[in-house]
C-alpha cells in the first residue's frame, strides 16, 4: 500500500508538473462544449433571406413579416427585380429568396390560387432542405388563419411532436458525444502515453528491476487519469446543465456508474495500447487513428449508424464507445433506468473485463 | 572488507539465447560479499544481458545462478527485494525534485517515511545537495545525476548493487568522485557488481571478468590480469582479448 501510495503521487506530479498537457485536459472538454454548443451546430438559426416582393399588397406584406419574424429567418435585404436575384446569391450572403409573383392578393382572391417561389442555395443540401421546409410551414399556417370559417367539411391536422428533445436541439445529441470522446481521449491516450514514456527515458527498467509487483504499476498509472476523468465529467455536465440548459432526466449516480464504467474501458485500452508499442510518437498514433476515428465514426454521434452499409454497422458493434453513447442518451436525454439499458451496459463491461485482463496479461514483467 | 567465504552471487553456465543467437554461452563465476566485481566487455560482449538475468529482468535459458541465496529462476521477487539497479540509461524522474526521487524510490521499496526522510538527509549532506533539494532533477548537470542515481540505487540499503555502465558520458573527475562512492559502500559491505568499457576503471575493480562473444576469456585480480597478459595497462590486457571477437558490436 505505501509502494502504491508512492507510485499515485508521483503519478500526479508527473501531470502537475506538465502545464501544457494538463491545460490541455481540462480545457479541452469545456473548449468541445463550446464549441459544439455554439458554433458547429446543425440547427438553423436566423438564416439570412432575400424577398422579391413586386405587389406589395397585404397578403404578400403580411407573409413577409411574419417570415422575418420567425426565429429561422432574418430578411436582409428586398430585391426589385428578378435580376437581382442571381447576383444576391452570388454575393454568398443569402441562403433563400422567397419570390411573390405580381398582385398576389389579387390573384389569391380572384383565381383562389397563387404561387410563392423559394429559391434556395442548395451548396449544402441540409439546410436548402431544412429552410425550405421552415418557410412552406410558415405559409401553410398563414394559408390555415385565411381559410377561417368557411371550412372544408372534413380536415386532417397533423400534430407533430418532437419527443425528449422538443426544441429540437444539437446539445442533446453532441453532449453525450463530447462526453465519450473525452473518456476516450484522456483515458487512453494519456494513459498509454504515461506508460510508454517511462519505457523511453529507460525508468521503466528501474521499476521492473525493483519488488514492485506489476498490478500496482499499472493501478497506480491509472488512478490518477480516473481521477482527472471524473473531473472532466462533472464539468462537461455542469456546463451542459447551466450552459446549455440540458437537463439530466435520468439517474445522476447511474449516469456517473456508466461514466466510470466506460472510463476503466477507456484506461484497458490505453494499458493494452502501451503494452504493445514502444515509443510515444507509435502510442499517440495508435490511440489516434485507431480509437478516435472510429469513435467518431461509428459511435452513431456524427453518422447515424442505421443508415451506414450492413458490414459498417456490425463493425460499429466493437467500438466501446458506441455503447456508451447510447447508454449516455438513454439515460440523460430520455431519462431511463437500468432496465433499459441493461444489456448495452453488460456488453460494456464484457469488453472492459475482456481488454483489462489481456493488457495485464501482455504487460511484460521482464525485459527479455 | 572481502568476505571470501560468502558468495552473494553465484553462476553456474548461466547461459541466454536469443532464437539462433546465444547472447550469454556458460558463464560461471562467485562474487563474494563486498566485492567490486567489474564486467569488461566490448559493446554486445553480452554483459548487460548477463546482468539482467542476475537482476531478475529476463529469465536463463539455460543454466544455473544465484543471487543473496535466491535463485534467478524462481524467486526474482525476493532477489528484487535485496538488490540495487542502476542502468545504462539515467533513470531519475527528471520532473520530479531531487527530494520528490528519492522519496518515491524509498516508497517503492517498502521503506517508511521517517526511514526515508532520514536517508534523504544523509545524501543530501553527504552530495553537498542541500540547496538542490527541491530543484528539478532534469536541470542538474549530468556528473551530479549520476551521483544522485548511484545514491538512489542503494538508498534502501540493498545487499548487492548492479550498476550498469554507470559512468558513461561522464567526465573524469566526477568519474573519479563516482568510483570514490562505490569504494564507501563497498567499505560497508554492500558488493559491488559493475559493468563497464572505462579501463581505467578496471583497474579500480577487486576483480574483473572480461567478456568477448558471451563468454568469459578472463577472470582474475587486475594485477594478476597484467602480469598473465604481460601489460602494463588492462587496456592492453583488454585489446588482447578483445581482438578475439567474431561478433559484430551492435
Amino acid at each position: 500500500m505505501k509502494q502504491f501510495i508512492a507510485f499515485v503521487k508521483k503519478e500526479f506530479y508527473h501531470i502537475w508538473r506538465d502545464k501544457q498537457t494538463l491545460l490541455i485536459l481540462f480545457g479541452m472538454p469545456i473548449a468541445q462544449i463550446m464549441i459544439f454548443g455554439f458554433a458547429l451546430t446543425n440547427e438553423v438559426k436566423n438564416a439570412k433571406i432575400a424577398i422579391l416582393n413586386p405587389s406589395k399588397d397585404i397578403a404578400s406584406a403580411t407573409l413577409t413579416q411574419r417570415i422575418d419574424a420567425s426565429r429561422y429567418f432574418d430578411v436582409l435585404k428586398n430585391l426589385q427585380s428578378q435580376s437581382q436575384i442571381e447576383a444576391a446569391f452570388q454575393e454568398g450572403k443569402i441562403k433563400l429568396a422567397v419570390i411573390f409573383p405580381q398582385d398576389f392578393n389579387a390573384s389569391l382572391l380572384h383565381n383562389n390560387t397563387a404561387t410563392i417561389q423559394f429559391i434556395a442555395d442548395a451548396s449544402d443540401p441540409n439546410i436548402a432542405t431544412t429552410l425550405t421546409s421552415y418557410a412552406s410551414a410558415i405559409v401553410q399556417d398563414y394559408q390555415e388563419e385565411m381559410k377561417g370559417a368557411n371550412t372544408l367539411p372534413y380536415t386532417i391536422q397533423t400534430d407533430t411532436r418532437m419527443l425528449y428533445n422538443p426544441q429540437l436541439k444539437g446539445a442533446y445529441n453532441f453532449v453525450p458525444g463530447v462526453m465519450a470522446m473525452i473518456l476516450l481521449l484522456v483515458c487512453t491516450l494519456m494513459t498509454s502515453i504515461a506508460i510508454v514514456r517511462e519505457k523511453e527515458r529507460g525508468t521503466m527498467e528501474i521499476l521492473l528491476a525493483s519488488p514492485l509487483q506489476p498490478i500496482v504499476v499499472i493501478l497506480a498509472k491509472a488512478i490518477p487519469y480516473l481521477v482527472l476523468s471524473m473531473v472532466n465529467i462533472a464539468s462537461i455536465l455542469l456546463l451542459s446543465v447551466f450552459v446549455l440548459e440540458l437537463p439530466i432526466e435520468g439517474s445522476l449516480p447511474l449516469l456517473i456508474g456508466e461514466s466510470i464504467l466506460f472510463t476503466i474501458t477507456s484506461l484497458s485500452l490505453g494499458l493494452l495500447i502501451s503494452s504493445i508499442t514502444a515509443s510515444q510518437q507509435v502510442a499517440m498514433m495508435i490511440s489516434l487513428v485507431g480509437m478516435f476515428l472510429p469513435t467518431l465514426m461509428f459511435s452513431g454521434f456524427m453518422f447515424p449508424i442505421e443508415s451506414m452499409p450492413v458490414p459498417l454497422q456490425v463493425i460499429s458493434n466493437i467500438v466501446p464507445a458506441k455503447w456508451y453513447f447510447y447508454i449516455v442518451k438513454a439515460v440523460m436525454i430520455k431519462g431511463l433506468g437500468i432496465g433499459a439499458i441493461w444489456k448495452e451496459t453488460l456488453i460494456l463491461s464484457g469488453m472492459t473485463v475482456f481488454l483489462l485482463g489481456l493488457s495485464i496479461k501482455k504487460y511484460k514483467i521482464r525485459l527479455a | 572488507m572481502i568476505e571470501l567465504n560468502t558468495h552473494m552471487i553465484t553462476a553456474d553456465k548461466l547461459t541466454k539465447q536469443f532464437g539462433d543467437f546465444t547472447a550469454v554461452d556458460q558463464i560461471s563465476f562467485d562474487v563474494s560479499k563486498g566485492e567490486i566485481f567489474g564486467f569488461l566487455g566490448a559493446n554486445g560482449a553480452g554483459k548487460t544481458t548477463a546482468m539482467r538475468m542476475l537482476c531478475g529482468l529476463s529469465l536463463p535459458t539455460s543454466g544455473k545462478a544465484s543471487v543473496n541465496g535466491f535463485d534467478v529462476n524462481t524467486e526474482t521477487e525476493k532477489i528484487k527485494r535485496s538488490i540495487g539497479y542502476m542502468s545504462q540509461k539515467f533513470s531519475l524522474y527528471e520532473d520530479l525534485t531531487v527530494r520528490e526521487n528519492m522519496r518515491f524510490y524509498g516508497g517503492i521499496y517498502g521503506m517508511t517515511i521517517p526511514q526515508i526522510k532520514l536517508k534523504t538527509q544523509y545524501i543530501l549532506e553527504h552530495l553537498h545537495l542541500e540547496k538542490e533539494k527541491d530543484t528539478l532533477v532534469g536541470s542538474l548537470p549530468l556528473g551530479w545525476k549520476q551521483k544522485l542515481s548511484f545514491s538512489v540505487a542503494i538508498f534502501h540499503d540493498p545487499s548487492i548493487v548492479f550498476l550498469d555502465e554507470p559512468t558513461g558520458g561522464v567526465d573524469p573527475i566526477t568519474r573519479r568522485e563516482f568510483w570514490e562512492m562505490i569504494y564507501e559502500a563497498a567499505h560497508k559491505g554492500t558488493t559491488i557488481f559493475v559493468t563497464t568499457h572505462y579501463m581505467d576503471e578496471a583497474e579500480y575493480c577487486n576483480r574483473v571478468c572480461i567478456m568477448v562473444d558471451g563468454r568469459i576469456e578472463a577472470m582474475d585480480t587486475p594485477a594478476n590480469l597484467k602480469k598473465q597478459y604481460e601489460s602494463a595497462h588492462m587496456e592492453d590486457v583488454f585489446l588482447k582479448l578483445a581482438r578475439k571477437a567474431t561478433r559484430i558490436a551492435d
